[in-house]
């Protein structure tokens, strides 16, 4: 993504924080016995005060209540509002659709945080109004680049009292390892997938890089844009005079064979083994590793002249090896 | 206040657990048990030790240690990074703390399940999320995933340049081999090789068989840091640190600087020689015995030259002289080493050293006055120089 674009999306979801969601959500029934009941035998809750009214009398409640942790129960709105993200029903499924279609495909639902003013009463009416609240710094998470998106969500009875809050924390992100989907063709279930090579994790640092090889068919060489030094692999910093901006130029492909080791054991899933694994001197006076293809064993020498090939796995990720130069 | 690391510090306690393929116990037991058979070593009590270093690596955190030991008060503790390279980190740290009063006395320890836990030579994978993964995933897709394959690379290049082969890499393996004859403790004990044994063990990295690569074992091991004053009244005869550094050269990575102009040297290892042997007033002539750290054995070869014991590209011709063996030139690895005692990450060697200066090794050599050991190799590392009291 370019910077401008990143920045355009950026003020465009920045734009949603402190909107609520959508209209405030009124619980369709009071607080009621029955539904208490329910829920304490999923959840296995015996307690008296929850459960009989004999009992409850010996409590300081001195009558049924609800269980605290119910407090979200009462307002939720059903399957319905559960898949909404291609026609957005609200102000969060829009900003999630929004992520999604630039490529933040990802989400984890990562914390809940509630508390609770009050027991509940039979009868009691609870309303709910939920604000996003939060959008994070674009972070590099295991999973891979994303937001965290807090929302608030406020509870109240039929009298405006206030009876509790929960703030919900997600992560949207670009899946650092993107799974090819399933046959389109008919809706079969998933072929089980060929173990394939272990992929780089995509961080602020390193992702640009792969998205160069996998979008423009290059190797892309990281140059300062200050003093123009190069250096790979990239890193946030220029080393020569401490700037950080940075723009890539690409690499002609064509290098020198600085050493090699021929990789036998272990063997690990994903690889052909043997694996003649390389370091190259690029022309443009980087160095990087890689492996090289197309060449026997005998033929590796130190010093022959290399070209690289933008080479896909069946799994369709691109990575730049190397072979005999033509 | 002393300016620099001379003389200031002293070995004066080593502990070891048993060393297996599987211990069948706690990281914690087997640190636990190196860090009170220090200590006793030593002749003090646990409550008398104020400090505590180990690896990041380990398992064992510094307060359960001192805990589960019966340690009391401490005033200092530090964990010092990058594998292997850290064990020379262990004791720069102590003696840093010894030296300026920060603490009296302090126990370095290392101890691993390597071999029924995490094992090494397995290799990084895409499933430990770490600060480094991106480092090591300019590595993993190609195919490049182990400690052997990252060490293969510089290891090619150099024996291309210089001449060496295979035979020269056997000359370190075997000599080893030969010295953990003689010591009981080491996993390679009872088990001599011979040249053809070396030649037909399997490929596992191009140049490097299985018998250039260390083993992997459970253990621990653990030495008390002290002033060589507050030596005198311990019970044991100290090593007294002539001199000790940590060591990282200019475009260092971990195992993987493969971004310098001559990849066929140790810059890293040069500019610890270049300390040690300064801060010392010693010379490669002036070392009797050495414990070069030694996970391949292409190492022994490039370090040889870092630290002048030979010229550059001479390493082989002087391996072939038998001058790391009991009667050589230089004595080296006497216990066995990584390759054949156990791989316990450096510090066994650190052990080794501090009892050839005691003059209680199972292979002592004669008239030993000075014994250099370094820490790991590829990595940010160190040496330290052992002297008499
Ligand atoms: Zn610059």
């Amino acid at each position: 993504m370019s910077d401008e674009k990143k920045q355009a999306l950026e003020a465009e979801i920045r734009s949603y924080v402190g909107k609520p969601i959508g209209p405030e959500v009124i619980g369709r029934d009071p607080v009621n016995e029955p539904m208490i009941r329910q829920w304490c035998d999923a959840m296995g809750e015996s307690h008296p005060a929850y459960l009989d009214v004999d009992g409850a009398k010996g409590t300081v409640h001195g009558e049924i209540v609800a269980p605290p942790t119910m407090l979200q129960a009462w307002v939720m709105e059903g399957w319905d509002m559960h898949e909404g993200y291609d026609e957005p029903k609200n102000e969060q499924h829009r900003l999630h659709k929004l992520l999604a279609d630039n490529g933040y495909t990802g989400v984890l639902g990562t914390n809940t945080e509630e508390n609770y003013t009050r027991y509940l009463k039979l009868g009691e009416t609870v309303k709910a109004l939920t604000v996003i609240d939060e959008i994070s710094e674009e972070k590099a998470t295991g999973a891979g680049i994303g937001y965290f998106i807090t929302t608030k969500t406020a509870f109240e009875n039929q009298d405006g009292e206030e009876l509790g809050s929960m703030s919900f924390r997600v992560l949207r992100f670009k899946p650092a390892n993107p799974q090819p989907t399933a046959s389109a063709a008919g809706g079969e279930e998933a072929v089980a997938q060929k173990p394939s090579r272990i992929k780089p994790p995509m961080g602020h640092d390193n992702g640009w890089w792969w998205e160069r090889v996998a979008d423009d068919g290059v190797i892309p060489i990281q140059r300062c844009t200050s003093c123009e030094k190069l250096r790979h692999p990239p890193r946030p910093m220029c080393d020569g005079c401490g700037h950080q901006g940075f723009d890539s130029i690409d690499a002609s492909g064509k290098a020198t064979l600085t050493t090699y080791t021929v990789v036998h054991y272990p063997q690990f899933p994903g690889y052909e083994y043997p694996i003649i694994s390389i370091i190259v001197d690029l022309e443009e006076g980087e160095r990087m590793a890689s492996s090289l293809i197309d060449c026997e064993r005998e033929d590796v020498k130190i010093g022959m002249a290399l070209e690289a090939v933008i080479h896909e796995d069946d799994d369709g990720f691109k990575i730049p090896l190397f072979k005999p130069a033509s | 206040m002393p300016t620099t690391l001379h003389n200031e510090a002293a070995i004066a306690g080593i502990g070891q657990t048993a060393y297996s393929k599987n211990s069948g116990v706690s990281e914690l037991q087997l640190a636990t048990e190196a860090v009170r058979a220090a200590i006793d070593d030593a002749g003090i009590h646990p409550s008398e030790v104020d400090g505590l270093v180990t690896y990041t690596m380990d398992s064992s955190d510094e307060v359960e240690v001192a805990r589960t030991v019966g340690i009391g008060d401490m005033t200092y503790w530090s964990q010092v990074n990058y594998g292997g390279g850290a064990a020379v980190g262990l004791i720069t740290h102590a003696a840093m703390a010894v030296a300026t009063g920060q603490a009296k006395n302090v126990v370095v320890y290392r101890a691993l399940n390597g071999r029924s836990g995490q094992r090494m030579g397995q290799g990084v994978s895409g499933n430990i999320i770490s600060s480094d993964l991106i480092h090591w995933s300019w590595y993993m897709p190609f195919g490049l995933l182990t400690p052997a394959s990252w060490i293969a690379l510089q290891a090619n290049l150099y024996m291309e340049k210089y001449g060496a082969t295979s035979e020269h890499l056997a000359h370190v393996a075997i000599t080893q081999r030969m010295h953990a004859q003689n010591n009981p403790n080491a996993a390679m004990y009872g088990k001599p090789m011979t040249m053809d044994d070396y030649m037909n063990s399997r490929m596992v990295c191009e140049p490097l068989r299985l018998f250039d690569c260390c083993q992997e074992d459970d253990g621990g091991v653990a030495l008390l840091i002290t002033t060589p004053e507050r030596a005198k009244d311990m019970k044991q005869k100290p090593a007294v640190m002539r001199a000790v550094t940590q060591a990282s050269f200019e475009g260092q990575e971990q195992m993987t600087s493969f971004y310098r102009d001559d990849l066929a040297a140790l810059p890293e290892m040069e500019l610890a020689a270049k300390i040690v042997y300064e801060m010392s007033g010693l010379g490669p002539k002036d070392i009797d015995a050495s414990c070069l750290y030694d996970a391949f054995t292409p190492e022994i070869l490039m370090q040889l030259e870092a630290f002048g014991f030979c010229g550059k590209g001479e390493a082989k011709d002087f391996v072939t002289a038998d001058s790391l063996t009991i009667g050589g030139a230089l004595p080296n690895n006497t216990h066995g080493g990584l390759l054949s005692e156990a791989y316990m990450h450096g510090v066994n060697n650190i052990a080794e050293g501090v009892r050839l200066i005691r003059g209680e090794s199972c292979n002592q050599p004669e008239n030993v006055e000075h014994v250099l050991v370094t820490s790991g190799v590829g990595v940010p590392t160190g040496a330290v120089i052992f002297g008499q009291a």
